[in-house]
Protein backbone atom coordinates (compact mmCIF):
# COMPACT_ATOMS: atom_id res chain seq x y z
CA UNK A 1 0.00 0.00 0.00
CA UNK A 2 1.58 3.40 -1.06
CA UNK A 3 1.69 5.44 1.93
CA UNK A 4 1.45 9.42 1.52
CA UNK A 5 5.36 10.11 1.80
CA UNK A 6 6.02 7.53 -0.92
CA UNK A 7 3.67 9.69 -2.90
CA UNK A 8 5.83 12.87 -2.11
CA UNK A 9 8.85 10.93 -3.58
CA UNK A 10 6.76 9.69 -6.54
CA UNK A 11 5.91 13.07 -7.41
CA UNK A 12 9.66 14.83 -7.08
CA UNK A 13 10.81 11.72 -8.81
CA UNK A 14 9.04 12.34 -11.23
CA UNK A 15 9.29 16.00 -11.80
CA UNK A 16 13.00 15.59 -11.58
CA UNK A 17 12.72 13.05 -14.62
CA UNK A 18 10.29 15.91 -16.58
CA UNK A 19 13.35 18.47 -15.95
CA UNK A 20 16.02 16.18 -16.98
CA UNK A 21 14.26 15.37 -20.27
CA UNK A 22 13.56 18.97 -20.83
CA UNK A 23 17.43 20.06 -20.32
CA UNK A 24 18.28 17.22 -22.80
CA UNK A 25 16.09 18.53 -25.40
CA UNK A 26 16.43 21.73 -24.85
CA UNK A 27 18.65 23.76 -27.02
CA UNK A 28 19.12 27.08 -25.31
CA UNK A 29 21.08 27.36 -23.03
CA UNK A 30 20.12 29.83 -20.78
CA UNK A 31 16.91 28.45 -20.71
CA UNK A 32 19.04 24.89 -19.66
CA UNK A 33 20.75 26.91 -17.37
CA UNK A 34 17.82 28.02 -15.27
CA UNK A 35 16.00 24.22 -15.32
CA UNK A 36 19.10 23.14 -13.87
CA UNK A 37 18.49 25.59 -10.98
CA UNK A 38 14.99 23.93 -10.69
CA UNK A 39 16.48 20.46 -11.01
CA UNK A 40 18.43 21.32 -8.28
CA UNK A 41 16.17 22.90 -6.15
CA UNK A 42 13.56 19.71 -6.52
CA UNK A 43 16.76 17.68 -5.59
CA UNK A 44 16.85 19.62 -2.35
CA UNK A 45 13.10 18.90 -1.38
CA UNK A 46 13.89 15.42 -2.69
CA UNK A 47 16.69 15.52 0.02
CA UNK A 48 14.39 17.71 2.56
CA UNK A 49 11.92 14.58 2.36
CA UNK A 50 14.76 12.06 3.09
CA UNK A 51 15.79 13.56 6.28
CA UNK A 52 18.86 14.73 4.85
CA UNK A 53 18.80 18.24 5.70
CA UNK A 54 22.17 19.02 5.66
CA UNK A 55 22.50 17.72 2.14
CA UNK A 56 19.12 19.74 0.97
CA UNK A 57 21.16 23.03 2.67
CA UNK A 58 23.85 22.48 0.42
CA UNK A 59 21.89 21.52 -2.71
CA UNK A 60 19.90 24.39 -2.63
CA UNK A 61 22.50 26.75 -1.86
CA UNK A 62 25.51 25.55 -4.54
CA UNK A 63 23.22 23.88 -7.28
CA UNK A 64 19.84 26.32 -7.29
CA UNK A 65 22.27 29.31 -6.27
CA UNK A 66 26.25 29.89 -6.83
CA UNK A 67 26.45 27.59 -9.76
CA UNK A 68 23.53 29.30 -11.01
CA UNK A 69 25.04 32.28 -11.15
CA UNK A 70 28.79 30.98 -12.54
CA UNK A 71 26.97 29.03 -15.49
CA UNK A 72 24.98 32.52 -16.33
CA UNK A 73 27.96 34.71 -16.05
CA UNK A 74 30.14 31.72 -18.50
CA UNK A 75 27.40 31.71 -20.97
CA UNK A 76 27.97 35.52 -21.02
CA UNK A 77 31.61 34.29 -22.47
CA UNK A 78 30.55 31.49 -24.68
CA UNK A 79 26.57 32.35 -26.23
CA UNK A 80 23.26 30.74 -25.65
CA UNK A 81 22.73 28.45 -28.50
CA UNK A 82 23.89 25.18 -28.41
CA UNK A 83 25.01 24.03 -31.92
CA UNK A 84 22.76 21.30 -33.08
CA UNK A 85 24.40 17.99 -34.43
CA UNK A 86 24.45 17.63 -38.59
CA UNK A 87 23.53 13.72 -37.76
CA UNK A 88 21.83 11.31 -35.74
CA UNK A 89 24.24 9.71 -33.32
CA UNK A 90 23.51 6.31 -32.89
CA UNK A 91 26.78 5.63 -30.82
CA UNK A 92 26.61 7.89 -28.04
CA UNK A 93 22.98 6.90 -27.45
CA UNK A 94 23.82 3.07 -27.24
CA UNK A 95 26.60 4.16 -24.79
CA UNK A 96 24.16 5.67 -22.25
CA UNK A 97 21.81 3.03 -22.94
CA UNK A 98 23.92 0.18 -21.93
CA UNK A 99 25.79 1.90 -18.98
CA UNK A 100 21.92 2.77 -17.51
CA UNK A 101 21.03 -0.93 -17.95
CA UNK A 102 24.14 -1.54 -16.11
CA UNK A 103 23.18 1.04 -13.32
CA UNK A 104 19.82 -0.17 -13.10
CA UNK A 105 21.22 -3.96 -12.93
CA UNK A 106 23.70 -2.77 -10.34
CA UNK A 107 21.03 -1.68 -7.97
CA UNK A 108 18.79 -5.19 -8.13
CA UNK A 109 22.03 -6.22 -5.48
CA UNK A 110 21.47 -3.26 -3.38
CA UNK A 111 19.29 -3.73 -0.29
CA UNK A 112 15.47 -2.14 -0.08
CA UNK A 113 15.33 1.60 0.64
CA UNK A 114 14.85 2.17 4.27
CA UNK A 115 15.71 -1.95 5.01
CA UNK A 116 17.50 -1.79 8.65
CA UNK A 117 19.54 -4.41 8.15
CA UNK A 118 21.15 -3.38 5.47
CA UNK A 119 25.00 -3.83 5.70
CA UNK A 120 25.70 -0.05 6.03
CA UNK A 121 23.48 -0.13 8.92
CA UNK A 122 25.29 -3.05 10.61
CA UNK A 123 28.56 -2.01 10.36
CA UNK A 124 30.08 1.03 12.57
CA UNK A 125 26.69 2.93 12.81
CA UNK A 126 25.35 1.02 15.81
CA UNK A 127 28.55 2.13 17.75
CA UNK A 128 28.47 5.99 16.57
CA UNK A 129 24.78 5.97 17.52
CA UNK A 130 25.28 3.58 21.45
CA UNK A 131 29.11 5.79 22.57
CA UNK A 132 29.03 9.24 20.22
CA UNK A 133 26.75 10.98 22.99
CA UNK A 134 29.62 10.07 26.08
CA UNK A 135 32.96 10.37 23.10
CA UNK A 136 32.63 13.49 22.11
CA UNK A 137 29.25 14.89 23.94
CA UNK A 138 27.41 16.30 20.72
CA UNK A 139 23.94 15.89 19.76
CA UNK A 140 24.16 15.78 16.32
CA UNK A 141 25.96 12.69 15.51
CA UNK A 142 26.15 13.69 12.00
CA UNK A 143 28.57 16.12 13.48
CA UNK A 144 30.47 13.29 15.30
CA UNK A 145 30.87 11.37 12.59
CA UNK A 146 31.57 14.16 9.66
CA UNK A 147 34.30 16.17 11.92
CA UNK A 148 35.76 13.70 14.68
CA UNK A 149 35.52 9.94 13.83
CA UNK A 150 35.75 10.69 9.77
CA UNK A 151 37.70 13.82 10.53
CA UNK A 152 40.89 12.55 8.44
CA UNK A 153 38.05 12.28 5.23
CA UNK A 154 36.85 15.77 6.09
CA UNK A 155 40.21 17.14 6.10
CA UNK A 156 40.40 14.92 2.58
CA UNK A 157 37.35 17.23 0.99
CA UNK A 158 38.24 20.24 2.79
CA UNK A 159 41.34 20.16 0.54
CA UNK A 160 39.96 19.02 -2.39
CA UNK A 161 37.51 22.31 -1.82
CA UNK A 162 40.91 24.49 -1.40
CA UNK A 163 42.53 22.80 -4.74
CA UNK A 164 39.60 23.46 -6.91
CA UNK A 165 39.45 27.18 -5.83
CA UNK A 166 43.28 27.44 -6.18
CA UNK A 167 43.13 25.66 -10.16
CA UNK A 168 40.37 28.38 -10.82
CA UNK A 169 42.15 31.08 -9.07
CA UNK A 170 45.37 30.00 -11.33
CA UNK A 171 43.81 29.31 -14.27
CA UNK A 172 41.34 31.74 -14.99
CA UNK A 173 42.56 34.15 -12.61
CA UNK A 174 45.59 34.52 -14.40
CA UNK A 175 44.77 34.89 -17.99
CA UNK A 176 43.00 37.59 -16.41
CA UNK A 177 45.41 39.25 -15.44
CA UNK A 178 47.75 39.20 -18.61
CA UNK A 179 44.95 40.38 -20.50
CA UNK A 180 45.02 43.67 -18.33
CA UNK A 181 48.32 43.78 -18.42
CA UNK A 182 48.37 43.53 -22.71
CA UNK A 183 45.54 46.10 -22.41
CA UNK A 184 47.57 48.36 -20.53
CA UNK A 185 50.45 47.97 -22.88
CA UNK B 1 20.45 45.74 -11.85
CA UNK B 2 21.14 48.71 -8.93
CA UNK B 3 18.50 50.40 -10.80
CA UNK B 4 15.46 48.14 -9.56
CA UNK B 5 14.33 49.40 -6.24
CA UNK B 6 12.52 46.09 -5.61
CA UNK B 7 15.43 44.01 -5.93
CA UNK B 8 17.38 46.87 -3.62
CA UNK B 9 15.16 46.80 -0.93
CA UNK B 10 14.48 43.10 -0.93
CA UNK B 11 17.92 42.26 -1.12
CA UNK B 12 18.92 44.63 1.79
CA UNK B 13 15.91 43.12 3.76
CA UNK B 14 17.57 39.29 3.29
CA UNK B 15 21.37 39.65 3.28
CA UNK B 16 21.86 39.88 7.15
CA UNK B 17 19.26 37.26 7.91
CA UNK B 18 21.29 35.45 5.16
CA UNK B 19 24.24 35.47 7.01
CA UNK B 20 22.76 35.54 10.35
CA UNK B 21 21.13 32.24 9.08
CA UNK B 22 25.03 30.81 8.32
CA UNK B 23 26.93 31.47 11.15
CA UNK B 24 23.86 30.29 13.36
CA UNK B 25 24.18 26.88 10.59
CA UNK B 26 27.99 27.14 11.54
CA UNK B 27 27.70 26.92 15.68
CA UNK B 28 25.00 25.55 15.80
CA UNK B 29 26.13 22.53 13.80
CA UNK B 30 26.39 20.77 16.88
CA UNK B 31 23.20 20.52 17.80
CA UNK B 32 20.85 20.92 14.33
CA UNK B 33 21.53 19.69 10.99
CA UNK B 34 24.55 22.03 9.53
CA UNK B 35 28.28 22.60 9.23
CA UNK B 36 30.84 24.44 8.08
CA UNK B 37 30.16 22.96 4.22
CA UNK B 38 26.92 24.17 4.51
CA UNK B 39 27.22 27.49 6.49
CA UNK B 40 29.90 28.50 3.99
CA UNK B 41 28.04 28.13 0.61
CA UNK B 42 25.30 30.34 2.64
CA UNK B 43 27.71 32.49 3.36
CA UNK B 44 29.18 32.76 -0.08
CA UNK B 45 25.56 33.02 -1.34
CA UNK B 46 24.84 35.57 0.49
CA UNK B 47 27.78 37.43 -0.65
CA UNK B 48 27.16 36.67 -3.97
CA UNK B 49 23.54 38.22 -3.94
CA UNK B 50 24.96 41.36 -2.90
CA UNK B 51 27.40 41.48 -5.88
CA UNK B 52 24.81 40.89 -7.96
CA UNK B 53 22.51 43.45 -6.71
CA UNK B 54 25.19 46.34 -5.31
CA UNK B 55 27.90 45.46 -8.51
CA UNK B 56 30.93 43.54 -7.96
CA UNK B 57 33.20 46.35 -7.37
CA UNK B 58 30.88 47.36 -4.35
CA UNK B 59 31.63 43.68 -3.00
CA UNK B 60 35.11 43.69 -3.80
CA UNK B 61 35.23 46.45 -0.71
CA UNK B 62 33.26 44.08 1.46
CA UNK B 63 35.40 40.91 0.75
CA UNK B 64 38.41 42.45 -1.08
CA UNK B 65 39.73 39.29 -3.14
CA UNK B 66 43.50 39.44 -2.07
CA UNK B 67 41.80 38.78 1.58
CA UNK B 68 39.44 35.84 0.00
CA UNK B 69 42.68 34.27 -1.17
CA UNK B 70 44.31 34.45 1.83
CA UNK B 71 41.56 33.08 3.86
CA UNK B 72 41.29 30.21 1.13
CA UNK B 73 44.60 28.56 2.69
CA UNK B 74 43.82 29.86 6.29
CA UNK B 75 40.31 27.46 6.13
CA UNK B 76 42.83 24.57 5.38
CA UNK B 77 45.85 25.08 7.35
CA UNK B 78 42.95 25.87 10.96
CA UNK B 79 41.60 22.34 10.13
CA UNK B 80 45.12 20.57 9.88
CA UNK B 81 46.61 22.54 12.61
CA UNK B 82 43.74 21.70 14.41
CA UNK B 83 44.89 18.03 13.66
CA UNK B 84 49.09 19.02 14.57
CA UNK B 85 47.73 20.68 17.85
CA UNK B 86 46.42 17.03 18.60
CA UNK B 87 50.17 15.33 18.15
CA UNK B 88 51.75 18.51 20.27
CA UNK B 89 49.72 17.65 23.04
CA UNK B 90 50.13 14.12 22.93
CA UNK B 91 47.83 12.47 21.03
CA UNK B 92 47.21 11.47 17.45
CA UNK B 93 46.66 13.32 14.31
CA UNK B 94 43.31 14.94 14.03
CA UNK B 95 42.63 13.27 18.03
CA UNK B 96 40.51 16.08 19.57
CA UNK B 97 40.00 14.85 22.61
CA UNK B 98 43.91 15.06 23.11
CA UNK B 99 43.24 19.02 23.27
CA UNK B 100 42.09 19.01 27.04
CA UNK B 101 43.73 16.51 29.37
CA UNK B 102 41.50 17.33 32.40
CA UNK B 103 37.89 16.14 30.03
CA UNK B 104 38.91 14.70 26.34
CA UNK B 105 34.66 15.43 25.56
CA UNK B 106 35.30 19.14 26.16
CA UNK B 107 38.31 18.91 24.10
CA UNK B 108 36.41 17.03 21.46
CA UNK B 109 33.63 20.32 21.44
CA UNK B 110 36.55 22.53 21.03
CA UNK B 111 38.36 20.32 17.89
CA UNK B 112 35.17 19.83 16.26
CA UNK B 113 34.09 24.04 16.59
CA UNK B 114 37.69 24.58 14.65
CA UNK B 115 37.69 22.28 12.46
CA UNK B 116 34.17 23.38 11.12
CA UNK B 117 35.25 26.94 11.22
CA UNK B 118 38.22 25.94 9.10
CA UNK B 119 35.75 23.96 6.55
CA UNK B 120 33.32 27.24 6.37
CA UNK B 121 36.17 29.86 6.09
CA UNK B 122 37.61 27.76 2.99
CA UNK B 123 34.20 26.97 1.38
CA UNK B 124 33.08 30.51 1.54
CA UNK B 125 36.37 31.89 0.03
CA UNK B 126 36.88 29.35 -2.62
CA UNK B 127 33.12 29.79 -3.68
CA UNK B 128 33.55 33.74 -3.98
CA UNK B 129 36.68 33.67 -5.05
CA UNK B 130 35.29 31.78 -8.31
CA UNK B 131 32.28 34.25 -8.26
CA UNK B 132 34.58 36.99 -8.26
CA UNK B 133 37.01 34.97 -11.25
CA UNK B 134 34.03 34.45 -13.24
CA UNK B 135 32.19 37.75 -13.30
CA UNK B 136 35.51 39.58 -14.31
CA UNK B 137 35.48 37.79 -17.46
CA UNK B 138 34.10 39.54 -20.88
CA UNK B 139 32.67 38.26 -23.95
CA UNK B 140 36.48 37.46 -25.76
Amino acid sequence: MLEMTDLVDLALLLFLAVLAITIAKQRNLFVVVIVMGFYSLVSAALFTVLDAVDVAFTEAAVGAGISTVIMLATLLMVGTEEKTPSQPRILPLLAVVVTGAFLVFGTLDMPHYGDPQAPIHQHVAPRYIEVSGDEIGVPNIVTSVLASYRGYDTLGETVVIFTAGVAVLMLMGQALRFRQRDGDA
Amino acid sequence: MSDQPILRVIAKMFIPFLMLFALYVQFHGDFGPGGGFQAGVIFAAALVLYALIFGTEQAKRVAHPQALQLLVAFGVLLYAGTGVAGILMGGNFLDYGALDHHDPVHGQHLGILLVELGVGITVTTVMTSTFFIFSARKKP
